[in-house]
């Protein structure tokens, strides 16, 4: 029988602390803490979590194995859907999800499941399994992308035989995990490289540097190198922009520009060669994770940062736990202002940022209530650096690059629920395909086409 | 890691930088870019590319060492090597993908200045391989700051040169030049290509439009990633938002808002200085006891 004891309270770093270093915020359970907090899952019969994460973990099971301590049995139970646990458990919308759906969250508090994946994913991490790698099948697949789509399809792959290379055109494996997710919520030593470690045990060759589309293109791969099946995981990384007045001023960039110097090139170190610029005050335009991401990341390089949000607090798209950790370090949030122009100085750099108050109408086609704008509501938020974190689409570098590979109006490559694209032998999945969404959803669809690719080579 | 496979100075501060890079060789373009990263906690800087050879599986880049970044690169030479070369990078030169025999019937100008002669130069030798009559003038201060004018020479059909002070060739301003060229020398173009300096690119435009004669110019903006993830290299092109790196690197001269490009490559300025004069001293041997270099 389920203990009735409140939600074990994860230990986190100090906000006034954390606000100044790039340190993780979360410090995760304990093995007694996870166990106590195992203990409070009810092991239901239908178990509603189940269905609501979107690769269907047996959760309860895990947890199950979690409660008498046994962690690799855990750990077991999560592998059998999941590849990237201790990332998930870290990034995933959980309140969304799984304890979103959790019974306990009725009356009081859900199962802290993402926490305990996350510390069965990390446990992993620390005791990586041996795994017999099986004989060769002798047929290739490259993979284009090492984000999660491609780390997920990449690793089931190896596991069945296949010779995988995975070709990432930055310097660094990880993509978004790397790029996107700063230190302070996703280690990139302690998490991410250890899972592209894990990935390269499987004997997954990476190359870095080389860009599908330029460098090669997939017709070379197929054709001259010799690979049997490409996926493409080429994620969502253009930014995108308002196109209102004065937004190519200096201090304005995008949240992609500003998160890839802090992230990937380290400038937040003085030790790394590349320059970051906050200035005094930052307003972060936008409400999502990456906004939320970009403005604690200007807060710990020493600004006074902004949100602004032209909807309410309520639709806001973040993560619950990022808002909250935000707020705690200190980011004010304006919602229900929308940026009508920014302003700047005589030299072209920005001084301000002209907003608008906007009220909630009617639903719109995402079932969110649309703002609208309040007239004659217009005021000045003063400030040197604006960044736009307003969503990404994909590269259109493949897609134009590619023959016949079909592409929708919004730029993403069309593909079916196995990842099969208009091409023979071209799987793709995750943003590229979908558009921006989360880490699980990729790691899914990469192991998806995995299965896909598999059947298609058997054939 | 890119091996190193020679390294020339060109002139002060100008290194030329051969590396073995197969697949770029392979794939390079006239009118593309690659993007260097030093060493494991350098930068991404892009560069333009100067020659590619795809037997030797080589590429080479001119280097002007102007920022800390770029002297780090500048310092490494044959058997070291680069921790990163990506490319090849940006649209290539919209006359690669022209008809043959249209490119044929047409005269091209190029004015290159400085250290942007490297990237006109394999513009310029394609352009000769396929039977197309090519119009070369470089610019640069003074006669030991040309670079590539034998190089240049064995590619042009004519060959100019301007110098700020007169110490080689014409004296004066390359739009000077090209005018001269063009209401004395009786010579007609029907294309100008202008690599170099924003603010060169900018009055080569203004002297093409008297002429109407059609310009394009390649941007050298700020960039990160290079591939469209970043946007800090937007430029304005015909009203419009463009990636320099994408949509680019070249573009209708005539559509460029160059006031606003230059104003842009300024925005890490106060950045790179600081980080340059750090490094200098920190060469010199001075550690800082008040944590000013931290």
């Amino acid at each position: 029988m389920a203990n009735k004891i409140p939600r074990v309270p994860v230990r986190e770093q100090d906000p006034a602390l954390r606000a100044t270093n790039f340190d993780e915020v979360c410090l995760g359970y304990s093995l007694e803490e996870a166990t106590l907090e195992a203990s409070r899952c009810l092991n239901c019969k239908n178990p509603r979590c189940v269905t609501a994460c979107p690769v269907g973990i047996q959760i309860p099971h895990f947890i199950e194995a979690l409660k008498g301590g046994d962690v690799k049995s855990a750990a077991d139970i999560i592998a059998q859907d999941s590849s990237l646990p201790s990332i998930c458990g870290r990034v995933c919308p959980q309140e969304s999800q799984c304890e979103g759906s959790c019974i306990l969250g009725i009356k009081g508090e859900s199962v802290a499941i993402g926490k305990l994946e996350r510390f069965v994913g990390d446990w992993r991490l620390n005791n990586p399994q041996q795994v017999a790698l099986p004989q060769s099948n002798g047929k290739r697949v490259a993979i284009v992308g090492s984000g999660p789509a491609g780390l997920a399809c990449a690793s089931d792959l190896a596991k069945l035989g296949y010779q995988v290379t995975v070709f990432e055109a930055l310097h660094e494996v990880g993509g978004v995990l790397v790029y996107g997710i700063p230190e302070f919520r996703l280690p990139k030593k302690g998490v991410v490289a250890k899972e592209v470690e894990s990935v390269k045990r499987l004997g997954v060759k990476f190359e870095t540097d080389v860009i599908v589309g330029r460098t090669v293109t997939i017709d070379s791969l197929m054709d001259e190198e010799g690979f049997d099946a490409v996926f493409v995981g080429s994620g969502a990384g253009l930014p995108r922009f308002m196109g209102i007045e004065g937004e190519n001023l200096n201090g304005v960039l995008s949240a992609n520009e500003f998160l890839t110097r802090a992230n990937l090139m380290r400038a937040y170190d003085d030790e790394y060669d590349t320059p970051i610029y906050v200035g005094q005050r930052v307003v972060v335009v936008g409400g999502g994770n990456v906004a939320m991401d970009a403005v604690r990341t200007a807060k710990r390089l020493g600004a006074e940062a902004t949100i602004v949000y032209r909807r309410s607090e309520a639709e806001l798209p973040a993560r619950v736990e990022e808002v909250h950790h935000a707020k705690e370090e200190g980011i004010e949030f304006r919602m229900l202002t929308n940026p009508t122009r920014v302003i700047g100085d005589e030299k072209g750099w920005v001084t301000g940022l002209n907003c608008v108050r906007m009220e909630l109408g009617e639903p719109d086609a995402s079932g969110r209530r649309s703002p609208i704008e309040v007239a004659g509501s217009d005021f000045e938020i003063a400030c040197d650096v604006v960044i736009m974190a307003l969503g990404t689409s994909p590269n259109p570098l493949i897609a134009s690059t590619t023959a016949n590979l079909e592409t929708s109006r919004r730029g993403c490559i069309v593909a079916d629920e196995f990842g099969r694209t208009s091409r023979k032998g071209v799987f793709a999945g995750g943003d590229t395909v979908t558009g921006a969404a989360t880490v699980i959803l990729a790691m899914g669809a990469g192991r998806k086409a995995a299965a896909a690719i598999d059947k298609y080579l058997q054939q | 890691m890119v091996e190193i496979l020679s390294r020339e100075l060109l002139a002060e501060n100008i290194w030329q930088t051969k590396v073995y890079a197969p697949r770029i060789a392979k794939s390079a373009k006239p009118g593309q870019f690659i993007i260097v990263r030093s060493e494991e906690r350098g930068e991404r800087i892009p560069l333009t590319i100067a020659d590619y050879n795809a037997e030797e599986g080589s590429i080479t880049m001119v280097t002007q060492a102007l920022g800390a970044s770029t002297r780090k690169i500048v310092a490494k030479g044959a058997g070291e090597s680069f921790s990163d070369v990506a490319g090849p990078l940006g649209r290539p030169s919209d006359f690669v993908a022209e008809d043959i025999n249209e490119l044929r019937k047409k005269r091209f100008v190029f004015v290159a200045g400085g250290v942007g002669t490297a990237p006109v130069y394999p513009q310029v030798k394609w352009l000769h391989e396929h039977g197309v009559e090519v119009d070369v003038i470089i610019g640069a201060k003074t006669k030991d700051m040309l670079i590539y004018t034998d190089k240049m020479r064995a590619v042009a059909t004519n060959l100019y040169i301007a110098t700020d002070d007169g110490s080689e060739g014409f004296h004066g301003l390359v739009t000077t030049l090209l005018e001269t060229l063009i209401t004395e020398k009786g010579k007609s173009y029907d294309c100008c290509v202008a690599i170099g300096p924003m603010i060169m690119m900018k009055f080569v435009t203004l002297t093409a439009k008297k002429f109407d004669l059609p310009c394009v110019v390649s941007l050298n903006a700020l960039m990160v990633d290079g591939t469209g993830m970043c946007g800090a290299c937007r430029v304005t092109i015909a009203g419009k938002t463009k990636f320099t790196c994408v949509d680019g690197p070249e573009f209708n001269a005539y559509d460029v808002d160059f006031d606003e490009a230059m104003r842009r490559q300024g925005m890490y300025r106060t950045q790179e200085q600081r980080a340059a004069a750090i490094a200098a001293e920190r060469a010199a041997g001075h550690k800082c006891n008040i944590g000013l270099d931290k």
